[in-house]
């Protein structure tokens, strides 16, 4: 009874979303062009998508699935064109089999054989050559990554010109942060107990993160909101035009 | 009172749908005064002589396209009125076709020429590596522009060897990617950065702004939509401040409402 009521809402929703379309179309408020029909598409995937705050629907597995299936599409075109196609085509294999006037640079033959050992994870028997790429993966990673990190996040951070400045507020602020830091770091300090002046300041501590944690789901909230004003200004302005 | 707080969550839905698209339709002014923040980043541009260069990285795909589009449109307009020269490129295999769009058509606003006053280099994968590799040689990291083009003969890029001849680097980031621009290029090359973020990430790129490693910061649509204020042309991002302070509100309310009736209930006991 419920899934009969569920089809038929559905099929309503989708013979409204095509008689305004139509309407749209023959009025010309949208263009039988690639802009009024890729407006329809969007609007149709836009409702798909925030048709899951009914509840879960075939509709929006459908949406679901083919946002998945064009991303991924579309990031292997633009790497193909934007990596592999100028770094490897055609200073590696174009040369080596034409007369470009370039010899082949063979450099190349390394990480393109490192990026394909990565694919061989697939293979049960080849899967260990896929090591030697993660290896050198790893290695570069950690060995560019820790010397940089520690100079720009800690060592910067903890530069002494930035304690003290002109401006009071600055240095009531630059305080704030300095009795943050000490207390959160206290209150994850388990080899004492928290008792006593160790205790008071790790409650301090419990403050700082609460407020952390508001400060960064209010900004979550702005973020997710954000996301739906934009759709919801797509809806009314670029397809219904109700805004300018 | 269990039926108030056993409240079917598509009725919030209604709710948040209604305070963002009345606002919207009525359209109704708030003021959306520039913080110091934003205002860094705008003062720095500001402050550029004709034909400098800056750098924007597009570090973002269609996911925060609503947040971080509106920042890029606007530093562009206030960019190409400046007639600074702008390169652009991108960290992120989706964010090429935005960058793309938001470059060209402020470019053809203003009447500028591709390849002379802006570029878009496009995408390369590996992020520090090719912040590196910039800060070593532009050219070795982008050969080609977006549209295959040798960069090596572009006279956009005249006088640019390396980052360190940029006059300012802004990246707009939905990922890590400031904190790599810092690490990675900033700090080793010496260039003046700004930044624009989605509001979800802001709060962990305040501690830079205070270090001066970033001088200027642009969080989420509240930002975009300062900027717009600051060069005076509004747009989307203004427009979207009046729905995002009435769906704020709705929220508090919620939330307060939530939380009385929890006590109210007695649960606490």
């Amino acid at each position: 009874m419920i899934k009969n009521r569920e089809v038929s809402i559905t099929t309503w929703i989708l013979v409204a979303f095509c008689i305004i379309n139509i309407f749209f179309l023959v009025t010309g408020k949208l263009g039988f062009d690639a802009k009024g029909l890729g407006i329809i598409t969007a609007v149709a995937f836009t409702l798909a998508m925030y048709s899951f705050l009914y509840k879960d629907n075939p509709v929006f597995k459908i949406a679901e699935n083919l946002f998945v299936g064009v991303a991924m599409g579309y990031w292997i075109i633009i790497t193909w064109f934007n990596i592999l196609k100028p770094d490897v085509f055609e200073t590696l294999i174009v040369p080596f089999f034409n007369d470009t006037g370039n010899a082949p640079q063979y450099i190349v033959i390394i990480p393109t054989l490192l990026g394909i050992f990565m694919l061989l994870r697939f293979s049960t028997k080849l899967s260990w050559l896929s090591r030697w790429s993660f290896a050198f993966v790893v290695g570069l990673g950690a060995g560019i990554t820790i010397p940089n990190f520690i100079h720009a996040f800690i060592l910067k951070q903890l530069s002494f010109d930035l304690l003290i400045t002109s401006n009071i507020l600055d240095n009531i602020n630059t305080f704030l942060i300095l009795l943050g830091v000490v207390s959160v770091l206290i209150y994850f300090f388990f080899s004492m107990e928290h008792k006593g002046v160790i205790g008071g300041v790790s409650k301090i501590g419990v403050w700082y993160l609460m407020i952390a944690f508001g400060a960064s789901f209010g900004f979550t909230v702005m973020a997710r909101m954000s996301l739906l004003i934009g759709r919801i200004q797509f809806l009314v302005r670029d397809w219904l035009g109700l805004i300018q | 009172m269990d039926r108030l707080l056993g409240i079917d969550r598509r009725i919030i839905f209604i709710f948040v749908a209604a305070a963002i698209t009345i606002p919207l339709i009525i359209r109704f002014e708030l003021p959306v005064p520039a913080t110091k923040d934003v205002k860094g980043i705008y003062d720095k541009i500001n402050s550029l002589p004709d034909d400098s260069h800056i750098l924007i990285s597009f570090d973002y795909d269609p996911a925060s396209k609503e947040e971080l589009q509106p920042m890029a449109i606007a530093l562009l307009h206030h960019c190409f009125r400046k007639n600074v020269k702008v390169i652009g490129m991108t960290l992120n295999p989706g964010g090429s076709g935005l960058a793309d769009k938001a470059i060209t058509e402020a470019g053809e606003e203003y009447n500028k020429k591709y390849k002379e006053d802006y570029v878009f280099l496009g995408y390369k994968t590996g992020v520090e590596l090719v912040m590196i590799n910039m800060g070593e040689n532009i050219y070795s990291a982008f050969p080609n522009d977006f549209n295959g083009n040798p960069t090596a003969d572009l006279p956009v890029l005249k006088g640019v060897q390396s980052l360190h001849d940029f006059d300012y680097v802004i990246d707009l980031a939905s990922g890590s990617s400031i904190e790599a621009w810092i690490a990675f290029a900033k700090e080793k090359y010496k260039f003046d950065l700004g930044a624009g973020c989605t509001a979800v990430i802001s709060p962990d790129m305040y501690p830079f702004l205070q270090s001066d490693q970033l001088n200027g910061l642009m969080s989420g649509l509240k930002g975009a939509a300062e900027y717009e204020t600051l060069i005076n042309r509004k747009s989307s991002a203004v427009a979207g401040m009046s729905p995002q302070s009435a769906v704020h509100v709705l929220v508090v309310l919620f939330i307060l409402f939530g939380n009385t009736l929890y006590f109210l209930s007695g649960r606490k006991k």
